[in-house]
């Protein structure tokens, strides 16, 4: 990272100036999210150990539910939502060349997202919502749990009006001109994020705080995973896109190269928009009450999705290729060893990268309709997407958080060694947790238990070593978290003062076309889209609500 | 649109690959039914155990094979032993008394949620005699880790 000298008591120039407001818009969302993440880390630790039958200060089965329902809460649904509503703010006021939209809208939607949070986990540290992220009813928290994630929802909706609002502001302005790329995958993930949480809002606001508050007595438990996955597996995309933006906009630069295909990429993003929202089954291949035509058609339209994955490996991996023989590289495979290693945003997305393959292989597994039940509800799939959400998504936001937090903040990122460090032993930590999930997934071994024991089957004492193994990963994943948390705490108490530089985004191999094309037509991608929602979805929540139906009441036994 | 050559044909070959997965379901499908449970029945939740379904559970072996009737609850199936022949068709009937719970035979591909109001159906047939190890694999509750049952598929069935 260049530092640019400036005398003592200069003023910033013009260009610095105007994203000061958005620095601290972004900073603001970017800390709720580095914290949540250091609070959800540091329950992971005991989880891991539990599985393994190592007894630790504190350790119950009560504790154990409550930090697993933080602990995905707080990573899956907080860190990923906040980290991602900062990017948006990055991206939207430094491709457009303007501030990010109506600034009391944003942040109203900041406030909302916070209080909410604030709201949900305090019901959860308080033991009232063991109900774990996925608050599959008729498990019943406390009526706050439910209204918390209501009011996340609601704020990151301010979020995603004010990215189309500037981008409606800049799009006016330049009504011929492409969408610059990286701001083409943050609409994407909008309208994504948009088109899903249509599922939970309704979960929430119809079945799930009316029920909680005792205004109706019963709850359809099938209706309401119906909802949830319609939103959940898009969410995966929400987290996932913005990912990919790291990846095809900033990774070439910082690696020293060029992105080695830009129409490809914006290929990318409106595949997703497509895919991503009806194949919401696939997450319920076991459950009773929808039928196997419905379930396989959702299959198909999920495979569909592998192909935006394929093309961006290759395409990221050309990308860095083009980099290394930039940076000197004449052989067949000696651009791997040119390229960054110790930058740790390179490292961060490179090693996730790899961990990515092979969770996108196990995903091709999850999603199969007849191979699904061997490993449903296994320790497979905690394996499976600790490598998607936990490897490609987390370890890319923390790479980007060290490449951000300077350039939003003004101050030197700290304890660089650290820095340096940290993707490696995630790495080291990842592999060893994830590959021992895998094999004692496979092995039967349920996820989401505080004790893998079962009276001393000999079925579950083969899982044994395999859950010392995790256990270990569980130790250097820990590890790895703390020093994340150091060098960000020291990188904003300590680190020295310095410019902001600006964000500097990866040039194309062949020049962009200069021209809006096709991929900018985003009202006609969100409407087919919304038309394969329809295809997938309208027939069986139709059926399934004209069926004569038994509601259930709430139980809370945690 | 402009794609460079390798990048055309790795193209090509992930949507090969992709239809090739596609291929091995519907054979699946299609030569021996391979399909994930996905009865459609309900029932009243607050009434299980004395509905005429769910009255009567255990074991019901008849010449073409048995059917297995269960309820789950916090934190136990009921019953928690089931015997029956290998190499028959066995039908499993299963619902909850309470909140949501997963049904997964240890070491086959015997899987299903239990979801209150619904009944879980599904058939299988067991291979290898043995003692197999039932766990609930969906949270519900502080006990969900002790809630288990055993399979004892006995041998001597003509195949």
């Amino acid at each position: 990272m260049t530092r640019i000298d400036r005398a003592p008591g200069e003023v910033p120039t013009a260009s610095h100036a105007a994203p000061r407001n958005l620095q601290s818009l972004a900073l603001a969302h970017l800390w709720v999210a580095i914290l949540a993440f250091g609070v959800a880390a540091a329950m992971a630790l005991m989880q891991s150990l539990s599985r393994a039958s190592l007894d630790l200060p504190w350790r119950s089965a009560r504790m154990y539910y409550l930090s697993v329902t933080a602990h995905g809460v707080l990573m899956a649904l907080v860190f990923t939502t906040f980290f991602i509503m900062a990017f948006g703010y990055v991206v939207a006021s430094r491709t457009l060349g303007r501030e990010a939209g109506p600034r009391g809208l944003a942040w109203t939607g900041y406030w909302l997202a916070l209080v909410g949070t604030l709201a949900t986990a305090g019901t959860i540290l308080a033991g009232k919502a063991s109900v774990l992220y996925t608050f599959y009813p008729p498990l019943k928290a406390h009526p706050l749990f439910y209204i918390g994630l209501a009011l996340v929802v609601v704020g990151s909706w301010c979020w995603s009006a004010v990215m189309l609002l500037s981008y409606r502001t800049w799009r006016r302005a330049n009504p011929e001109a492409p969408t610059p790329l990286a701001m083409h995958g943050m609409l994407a993930t909008v309208l994504i994020w948009l088109i899903a949480t249509i599922g939970v809002a309704a979960e929430d606001l119809i079945q799930l705080i009316p029920w909680s508050l005792g205004l109706v007595p019963t709850i359809d438990p099938v209706l309401a995973r119906m909802l949830f996955w319609y939103f959940g597996h898009p969410l995966v995309y929400f987290w996932l896109l913005p990912a990919y933006v790291i990846w095809y906009t900033l990774l070439p630069q910082v690696a020293g190269g060029k992105l080695f295909s830009d129409p490809l990429a914006r290929l990318v993003f409106v595949m997703f928009i497509l895919f991503s929202a009806p194949v919401g089954f696939h997450h319920q291949f076991m459950d009773p009450g929808v039928s196997a035509g419905w379930k396989l058609l959702h299959t198909f339209l999920t495979f569909a999705i592998l192909f935006p994955s394929f093309v961006t490996a290759f395409t990221i991996t050309a990308s860095m290729e083009l980099a290394g023989r930039a940076r000197g590289a004449t052989g067949w495979l000696d651009w791997i060893g040119k390229l960054p290693w110790r930058d740790p945003l390179f490292s961060s997305i490179a090693l996730s990268m790899i961990l990515f393959a092979i969770g996108g292989i196990g995903g091709a597994i999850n999603a199969s309709f007849g191979m699904n039940a061997v490993v449903h509800n296994t320790a497979f799939i905690q394996g499976h997407f600790h490598l998607t959400v936990g490897s490609a998504v987390a370890l890319t936001f923390m790479g980007a958080a060290y490449f951000l937090v300077p350039r939003l903040s003004g101050r030197e990122l700290e304890l660089g060694l650290l820095a340096r460090v940290q993707p490696y032993l995630w790495f080291i930590g990842m592999l060893l947790f994830s590959i021992s999930n895998h094999i004692t997934g496979l092995m039967g071994m349920p996820r989401r238990i505080y004790e893998a024991g079962y009276g001393g089957s000999a079925v579950a004492e083969a899982w044994r070593g395999w859950t010392g193994l995790s256990a270990v990963g569980g130790v250097f994943l820990f590890t790895s978290a703390g020093f994340f948390m150091l060098v960000m705490l020291g990188t904003a108490w300590g680190g020295r003062r310095r410019d902001f530089d600006p964000v500097v985004w990866a040039q194309p191999l062949h020049p962009a076309p200069t021209r809006r094309t096709l991929f900018d037509r985003y009202g006609l991608w969100a409407a087919i889209a919304i038309l394969l929602v329809i295809v997938a979805y309208a027939y069986p929540l139709w059926a399934h609500l004209r069926m004569a139906r038994f509601g259930s009441p709430g139980f809370s036994p945690f | 649109m402009n794609v460079p050559f390798y990048e055309k044909l790795w193209m090509w070959a992930s949507g090969v690959l992709i239809v090739a997965f596609v291929v091995t379901i519907v054979a699946g499908l299609a030569g021996s039914a391979l399909q994930p449970p996905s009865h459609v029945e309900t029932i009243d939740p607050t009434k299980v155990w004395n509905d005429p379904r769910f009255k009567q559970r255990g074991v019901t072996t008849t010449d073409h094979g048995a059917t297995v009737v269960l309820i789950a609850m916090m934190f136990a199936f009921q019953p928690a032993e089931i015997r029956v022949s290998a190499g028959k068709p066995v039908t499993f009937r299963l619902t909850s008394a309470d909140v949501i719970h997963g049904f997964s035979i240890v070491g086959t591909n015997g899987n299903t949620m239990v979801v209150p109001g619904y009944v879980s159906q599904f058939t299988t047939v067991f291979r290898t005699p043995g003692e197999y190890l039932i766990v609930c694999n969906e949270y519900c509750g502080l006990s969900h880790h002790l809630m288990s049952a055993k399979l004892i598929v006995e041998g001597g069935a003509q195949r």
